[in-house]
C-alpha cells in the first residue's frame, strides 16, 4: 500500500503508539496463548488461569481496536525495496491474519461463553452481557473454532517471531529497528536536539506526537 | 533464499549461527507450548485423559450425555435466604429474597439408563441467578465426604472400577490394589455399605463436600462446607425394596411429589474452626462445628433433561458470586476442569447430530443395569 508514495515521505519507524501497542500486545497475546493452553490441560490451575484469561482477552480486544485505528491512520514504514516478492506477500498476509485473529479470538471467546451459558466474568461482580444465545450447537462450533484459531494464531506468532529475527540477524535490514525503536538523531546532529527537527525522521516523529 | 541478494552477500559467512539461534528460539517457544499442552508427556494426567478414563469406566460413550451422573432430571425453583447468611457471605442470595434456579437431580454413574435402585450416590446441582446479575453454581452429592483426598487417587479409583473388556466387570485384583494403596477410602466404603438408602430425592441430604470460603461485606473470611437437608421426612429403603423398585422410581416419585407440593431443603452451612482441613474432601470436620441455616431450596417443577434447561448447563462448582470463593481443595479444581471437558464433549455430540436420544429425538431404551 506504500508503493504509490515516494519513499522519502514514508516513515522509517512505526509511531510510538504502534510500538507501545505492538510490544505490550505481543507480551499479552503470547501470555494469553500459554494461559489458554495451560488452563484447558491442567487439573489444578484452571480456576486461576480462567480468571486471568477472560479479562486479558477483553483487554486485548480493546487494544486491538486502538491499534487498528492507529494503523489505518498512520502509514507504517515500507518493507525494504529488495525484499523478495514472496516474503513481501508473506509479510502482508501474516500481518492481516494477526489483526484478524486479534479481533476474532476475544470475540469468539466471549460468544462461546455466551453460547455455553457461562457468565462472562471479568472480575468478581462484573460480568459482560451474553452476545449470542445459549445454544449447544452454536457453543460447540465456537468452542472448536476458539481452539483451532488459537493454534493458528500461535503458529502465526511463531512465524512472525522467526521473520522478525531473520530481518534483525540475517538480513540486518530496517524492518526490526522500525518496530524496536523510534527515530534516532541523525549522525550529523549528535548534539541534544529535538529529533523532530531532522528531515530524515519527519514521517516518524509527526506520527509520534 | 537471498543467495542472489547483493545486500546479503557480505554476511553469508555469518548466517548459519543466526539461523540456528532463530530456530532455537522459535523451537523453544513451540516446545514450551507443547509441554504445557501435555503433548510431550503422554503420562501426565490432564482433564482430557481423566475424562477418557471416565468414558472407559462407563464401558461406552453415551453421546450427548454427561460423562458422569448421566441420568437425571431438570428441576426449577428458587432459593429463599433467611438473612442468617448475610453475616457470613456477601452473596446476594443470602438476603431475604427469592433467587430462581435451574437445577438438576441425578444419580451417579455414566449410563443414562442406570437403575435408580442400584445408584449408591445421588446428586443435586443448582444454577442460581441472583438479582444482582451474578451466578452461583453448586454440584452436591449424597455422600458426606469424598472417597479420596487427591486427584491422582481419584483417577486411580476411576481406573480400578473400569470394567475389564473380557468380563464386563471391574477387575477385583485392581480394586483390591486400589484399596491397599488408599486406606483413606475405607471411610467412604463404610459409608457406602452401611448408610441407609432413602426412598426419594426429596428426602436425601445433598452435601457440597468440598470446602469453600465465605467472605462477608466486612471482608471476614470463613472456611465453610454446606449441605441441603431435606424437609421431607427420611424414609429408608431396604435392599429388597430397591431390587423390586422400578428402574426410574426416583423421577416417578419426584413427579408425584411435585404434583402435590413443592419440595424443600434447608441450606445448612458448617463453619470450620482454625486447623480444620480445607484441602482434603475425604476428611469430615468434627460434628460439633457450628451450623447455620441460611435459607431454603424450593423445587417447584421438573422437566426431562432431554429438553430441559439443565441439559446445556455445566454445573461447574467454581462458578461463584461475590462473597464465595473456592478453597485449596485440589478435587474442587479438578472437578471444574473435568466437568468442562465433559461439557465440551457432550455439546459437541449434540452439535454433530450424534445425540438424538440425549436431545429427545429418539426414545430412550428401557432402563438397564
Amino acid at each position: 500500500m506504500n508503493d504509490l508514495h515516494p519513499a522519502r515521505l514514508a516513515p522509517r519507524h512505526f509511531n510510538l503508539t504502534a510500538r507501545v501497542l505492538h510490544w505490550s500486545m505481543a507480551l499479552a497475546i503470547l501470555a494469553m496463548l500459554f494461559v489458554g493452553i495451560g488452563m484447558v490441560t491442567s487439573l489444578s490451575l484452571r480456576p486461576t488461569l480462567v480468571s486471568l484469561h477472560r479479562p486479558l482477552g477483553i483487554a486485548i480486544l480493546l487494544l486491538a481496536i486502538v491499534r487498528l485505528v492507529n494503523r489505518l491512520r498512520h502509514r507504517p514504514p515500507p518493507l525494504p525495496a529488495d525484499l523478495p516478492r514472496v516474503q513481501v506477500l508473506a509479510a502482508k498476509a501474516s500481518h492481516w491474519l494477526l489483526y484478524a485473529l486479534m479481533f476474532a479470538m476475544p470475540l469468539i471467546g466471549w460468544s462461546m461463553l455466551s453460547a455455553g451459558g457461562y457468565p462472562v466474568t471479568m472480575f468478581k461482580g462484573f460480568n459482560l452481557p451474553p452476545i449470542v444465545p445459549h445454544d449447544a450447537t452454536v457453543y460447540a462450533a465456537l468452542r472448536g473454532a476458539h481452539t483451532w484459531l488459537a493454534l493458528l494464531l500461535f503458529a502465526t506468532v511463531l512465524l512472525h517471531l522467526a521473520a522478525a529475527l531473520f530481518h534483525a540477524w540475517v538480513r540486518r535490514d530496517e524492518v526490526f529497528p522500525s518496530m524496536a525503536r523510534g527515530a534516532s538523531p541523525t549522525p550529523a546532529s549528535a548534539a541534544p536536539e529535538p529529533a523532530g527537527v531532522s528531515p530524515r525522521d519527519s514521517g516518524d516523529n509527526d506520527a509520534d506526537s | 533464499m537471498p543467495v542472489n541478494d547483493p545486500a546479503d552477500a557480505p554476511m553469508t559467512r555469518h548466517r548459519w549461527p543466526a539461523l540456528l539461534a532463530i530456530a532455537l528460539i522459535v523451537g523453544g517457544v513451540a516446545l514450551a507450548f507443547g509441554w504445557i499442552a501435555g503433548w510431550l508427556t503422554p503420562g501426565r494426567l490432564t482433564p482430557q485423559r481423566f475424562t477418557n478414563a471416565i468414558e472407559s469406566g462407563n464401558g461406552q460413550i453415551y453421546r450427548g450425555y454427561r460423562r458422569a451422573h448421566a441420568k437425571g432430571v431438570c428441576v426449577a425453583g428458587y432459593f429463599e435466604g433467611n438473612g442468617q447468611g448475610v453475616a457470613l457471605s456477601s452473596a446476594r442470595l443470602f438476603a431475604p429474597v427469592r433467587t430462581p434456579f435451574a437445577g438438576r437431580l441425578s444419580i451417579a454413574g455414566g449410563s443414562p439408563y442406570g437403575l435408580d435402585g442400584k445408584a449408591r450416590v445421588r446428586s443435586m446441582a443448582l444454577e442460581l441467578n441472583s438479582d444482582d446479575g451474578q451466578q452461583w453454581r453448586m454440584a452436591m452429592n449424597s455422600f458426606p465426604f469424598f472417597g479420596v483426598s487427591t486427584v491422582s487417587a481419584f483417577y486411580e479409583q476411576t481406573r480400578a472400577n473400569t470394567p475389564d473388556p473380557a468380563t464386563g466387570k471391574p477387575d477385583p485384583a485392581k480394586q483390591a490394589a486400589f484399596l491397599r494403596a488408599h486406606p483413606e477410602f475405607a471411610r467412604f466404603a463404610s459409608w457406602a455399605k452401611s448408610a441407609p438408602w432413602s426412598t426419594s430425592w426429596a428426602n436425601t441430604t445433598f452435601n457440597g463436600v468440598n470446602a469453600f470460603r465465605f467472605i462477608n461485606a466486612r471482608g471476614d473470611v470463613r472456611n465453610v462446607r454446606w449441605s441441603m437437608q431435606p424437609q421431607a421426612a427420611f424414609a429408608a429403603m431396604t435392599a429388597e425394596q430397591r431390587a423390586a423398585a422400578d428402574g426410574n422410581f426416583l423421577s416417578e416419585d419426584l413427579q408425584a411429589r411435585l404434583a402435590r407440593a413443592p419440595l424443600r431443603w434447608d441450606m445448612v452451612v458448617t463453619l470450620a474452626q482454625p486447623g480444620d482441613p480445607t484441602a482434603d474432601p475425604a476428611q469430615p470436620w468434627p460434628e460439633d462445628r457450628q451450623h447455620v441455616t441460611v435459607g431454603t431450596v424450593v423445587i417447584e417443577s421438573s422437566t426431562p433433561q432431554a429438553n430441559g434447561a439443565c441439559r446445556d448447563i455445566n454445573y461447574d462448582p467454581l462458578v461463584l458470586p461475590t462473597g464465595v470463593q473456592g478453597s485449596d481443595d485440589p478435587i474442587l479444581a479438578a472437578r471444574s476442569a473435568v466437568y468442562s471437558v465433559s461439557f465440551n464433549r457432550r455439546e459437541h455430540d449434540i452439535a454433530s447430530g450424534k445425540a438424538d436420544t440425549a436431545v429427545g429425538k429418539t426414545a430412550a431404551p428401557e432402563a438397564r443395569p
